[in-house]
């Protein structure tokens, strides 16, 4: 092993405010949502009413489809408040934080001496089932389902993301628990992807019982599912599964210490981020409680959760995602520039095409917004996406079967080996403003429904 | 410019749904988004975006056919001169070059944008910048004697039949400046072959005796034929007609306006290229082509055939090889949208149009029909490079 797998393909976006490696404060949570809206596809079943009282860990709800899988929640408190959207839809289910934090107990226990049976049922009874991701199509591991094999990304390369070197600094034995565990659960291997710029500098390279595996290159290759398709890709009938670094870290938690703790450390980043550093947080936690990080006076900010290129906006009454460890934060672009287009110089622009002069400052970051900068049109460029793209695939020919719904060309144009995270750079870089993400997602949201 | 801004969302209410003028409101968001990029924010998927739009797109390509469009202007004076020995200056030139090529661009344009605007209002999508470039390039690949109507229902049958009826830009098959030439050609051949089309004033002066400042009347022993024309007799057809390999590589010589200046195409091949708006593997491979096709010409001639024996890397800069290589053929909706489509596609452009030159002595121009019948073709040789593709993936798949 230790081959370095060179991704020659991808680009870096030179976003400003990337956060310092400090930790800002300690957030005490005061009110924190659980969401169903984190998970693709989940059809909730409450199991909590308003004025319920909870512990961390306590069942939230479940999942309709298969009720031993159970979403709880990350602090003790209580139930305060139930969001539902159009057609009742659940939205949130918001807790009040107590002072004093009370942790269901799930048992300390060594992990070596369990089998696969009783790892199952701890993380489905904890809460943990879910930050295993199943591939093909992104969706939460089924419990009766033996994976092929487990992936994990032991770095992240997307704009402004946390240093795991930084917020795992601590956790070294709960993921090597973690992988234990996961390891537990397949015959196949589980393997890790370390980047080549840190390889022999992290302590993560002594985790044993993994496959290690080296990426060097841009973004997106810390993505998992990109590293997917050079380890081993997905073809038709495979099931792996993908679980965070931090996720990994939590399931180690959770055995080595019985308690569901959520509790991480928040990079809260972006141009319009104050002093973007990092926040002892929770998931779950409110936007509320990073108000020193930005002046929303104007009310123009945009609150993510997760990196500018997949987050989720959230509002500045949102909480964070389940699987979220940053906060982007960014100004809504709502000016207009009068002949943008045409000008020679846009100083204030990043393009990856040489069709303006940000080539020139390499090294430059730029205060992004959130303005498309041009109109949706139909696809008009072709090979402006497979240069971000280190995958084998026709992302063109992939989104235009989706569109078509068309369930033979997507399985062909590898529909298996994507979820849209991997292909956001190209949605970034379209000049033509095609929404390539949302097209991915309905053509995924397809397929479930076909295919089920 | 602010005030211009503020005037645009004061009146914008009328055009919105609802407003007086709503029906118009396809043409007032073309005349916002051109005049300024609009404040609209991303909603789902990515939160920022690349600065690159196809506004930008477009205006590289019309920045890069500048040169030869500001050639083209020169050399129709040029050639008008030679034609009726004036012996005018470069500024009479211009002039001359001016008056002719105006309306040829006022034609292509209201016509174009006018039937661009109309389908976009129809529809009630948006207007789209694509008619920029074609209206920039239809003036170029016309002869410079074409007359004003023939032109207006060229473009009409260009945008419609070749663009709208598929969707608009992005949609269509064919390159539609390119099917706006081969319908002139097509539809009015006694109009448009022969030899007197390609210089200014010569139509007019031969059917009615005036022109433009025609002077003492045509120069003895002017034939107004294009170097393509001459090159059917091979090289010596060439040198009779005292044309250098140099006089067609900077592109003093009769021809369509824009696509005699092989040294001005190069310009925009440039800046095509560094921008990565075209694609330089269709250009090079195109190239490729046609020296290949050219160099077995060469290989089969006898002195019978003395147009085979036409040295290869003349067909470079002969005709609209050039033009079409660097500006038709790299269309990228039309061409292949493939990588590896794109070399195969590339060469046969190229090929096609050398062979045409070779065995079609009734029609020299190979290079239109050439990039039309690859651009039908270029799905298919897409289709094949996936096939392929997706192939060799599985059999990896299998082995791993």
């Amino acid at each position: 092993m230790s081959n370095i797998i060179e991704l020659k393909k991808g680009l870096d976006i030179p976003i400003s405010g990337n956060a310092a490696q400090k930790t800002k404060k300690v957030i005490i949570p005061d009110v924190v949502a659980v969401k169903p809206t984190d998970f693709r596809g989940l059809v909730p079943k409450l199991l909590v009413r308003e004025g319920d009282e909870v512990l961390a860990g306590s069942p939230v709800f479940a999942d309709k489809l298969s009720p031993e899988i159970l979403f709880t929640s990350p602090v003790s408190g209580t139930v305060t408040e139930i969001v539902r959207g159009e057609k009742r839809k659940l939205l949130e289910v918001r807790i009040k934080a107590d002072k004093e934090q009370r942790y269901e107990d799930f048992g300390i226990s060594k992990v070596s001496g369990l089998d696969a049976e009783s790892i199952r049922k701890t993380l489905l009874k904890s809460g943990l089932w879910p930050s295993i991701v199943k591939r093909p199509y992104g969706i939460i591991a089924n419990p009766s389902e033996q994976p092929k094999e487990i992936f994990i990304s032991a770095f992240s390369t997307a704009p402004l993301a946390a240093n795991p070197e930084y917020t795992l600094r601590d956790e070294f034995a709960n993921i090597q628990t973690g992988i234990d565990a996961l390891k537990k659960l397949t015959k196949g291997a589980v393997h890790v992807s370390f980047s080549s710029a840190n390889y022999s500098g992290t302590q993560l390279h002594k985790l044993e019982n993994i496959h290690p595996h080296i990426f060097s290159g841009k973004h997106p290759a810390g993505n998992v599912g990109v590293q997917i398709s050079h380890i081993s890709p997905i073809v038709k009938g495979d099931v792996v599964w993908t679980v965070s670094l931090s996720m990994t870290a939590a399931i180690g938690k959770l055995f080595n210490t019985g308690r569901y703790d959520m509790s991480r450390l928040v990079a809260v980043t972006g141009p319009a981020a104050i002093d973007p550093s990092y926040v002892k947080g929770i998931a779950g936690m409110s936007m509320k409680d990073i108000a020193e990080y930005y002046d929303n006076s104007k009310e123009d900010i945009r609150f993510i959760s997760g990196d500018v290129l997949t987050g989720t906006n959230v509002g500045k009454d949102g909480f964070l995602g389940f699987f979220d460890n940053q906060i982007s934060l960014l100004r809504e672009g709502t000016d207009c520039e009068i002949l943008g287009w045409a000008k020679p110089f846009r100083t204030k622009q990043f393009s990856a095409s040489k069709a303006y002069f940000s080539w020139l400052s390499p090294n430059k970051k730029y205060d992004m917004d959130t303005n498309t900068h041009g109109e949706p049109r139909a696809f008009v460029l072709s090979n402006v996406y497979s240069k971000v793209l280190p995958m084998d695939i026709y992302p063109v020919y992939l989104l235009k079967a989706c569109l078509a719904s068309d369930i033979d060309k997507m399985e062909q144009f590898g529909i298996y080996e994507v979820i849209e995270e991997d292909l956001a750079l190209c949605e970034f870089v379209c000049p033509s403003k095609i929404g390539i993400q949302s097209i991915l997602s309905d053509g995924i949201g397809l397929m479930l429904k076909e295919m089920a | 410019m602010n005030g211009l801004v503020k005037f645009m969302h004061k009146i914008k209410p009328i055009f919105s749904e609802g407003g007086k003028l709503s029906f118009l409101h396809s043409t007032f968001e073309a005349f916002e988004s051109f005049l300024y990029v609009p404040g609209t924010v991303t909603v789902k998927g990515t939160h920022v975006k690349d600065a690159l739009d196809l506004k930008r797109v477009m205006i590289i390509v019309v920045l890069a056919l500048v040169p030869s469009l500001l050639f083209g202007i020169w050399n129709t004076g040029y050639q008008h001169n030679e034609a009726f020995g004036l012996g005018w200056g470069f500024w009479q030139m211009v002039w001359y070059g001016l008056v002719k090529i105006i309306p040829l661009y006022l034609v292509s344009y209201i016509v174009g944008l006018g039937i661009e605007f109309i389908s976009a209002q129809i529809r009630g999508h948006q207007v789209n910048e694509g008619y920029l470039v074609t209206g920039m390039l239809i003036p170029l690949i016309v002869p410079v004697d074409v007359p004003l109507w023939m032109l207006a229902i060229a473009v009409a049958f260009a945008v419609i039949l070749g663009k709208e009826i598929f969707g608009g830009t992005g949609m269509n098959i064919w390159n539609p400046a390119l099917l706006c030439r081969a319908f002139l050609f097509f539809s009015y051949p006694s109009k448009m072959s022969g030899d007197t089309i390609w210089t200014g004033g010569l139509t007019r002066y031969l059917s009615d005796g005036t022109a433009y400042a025609c002077g003492e009347g045509v120069v003895d022993g002017f034939s107004g034929a294009t170097p393509l024309v001459h090159a059917g007799q091979g090289i010596q057809g060439l040198d009779s007609a005292g044309l250098s390999f140099m006089d067609l590589f900077i592109g003093n010589i009769g021809g369509a306006v824009g696509e005699t200046s092989v040294i001005a195409i190069l310009l925009g091949a440039i800046l095509l290229i560094w921008t990565g708006v075209a694609s330089w593997k269709i250009m090079f491979s195109s190239v490729i082509g046609a020296l290949a096709i050219g160099f077995l010409a060469n290989a089969l001639a006898t002195d019978a055939t003395p147009y085979l024996q036409l040295p290869a890397y003349y067909h470079l800069v002969l005709g609209g090889f050039a033009f079409g290589t660097v500006f038709m053929a790299t269309d990228p909706v039309t061409s292949a949208q493939t990588e590896t489509g794109k070399w195969i596609y590339g060469f046969l452009v190229g090929a096609l149009t050398v062979t045409v030159r070779l065995f079609n002595p009734g029609y020299m121009e190979g290079m239109m029909l050439a990039i039309l019948l690859m651009n039908t073709f270029a799905p298919l040789i897409d289709h094949y490079v996936v096939e392929v593709s997706l192939k060799r993936k599985a059999k990896k798949v299998k082995i791993a």
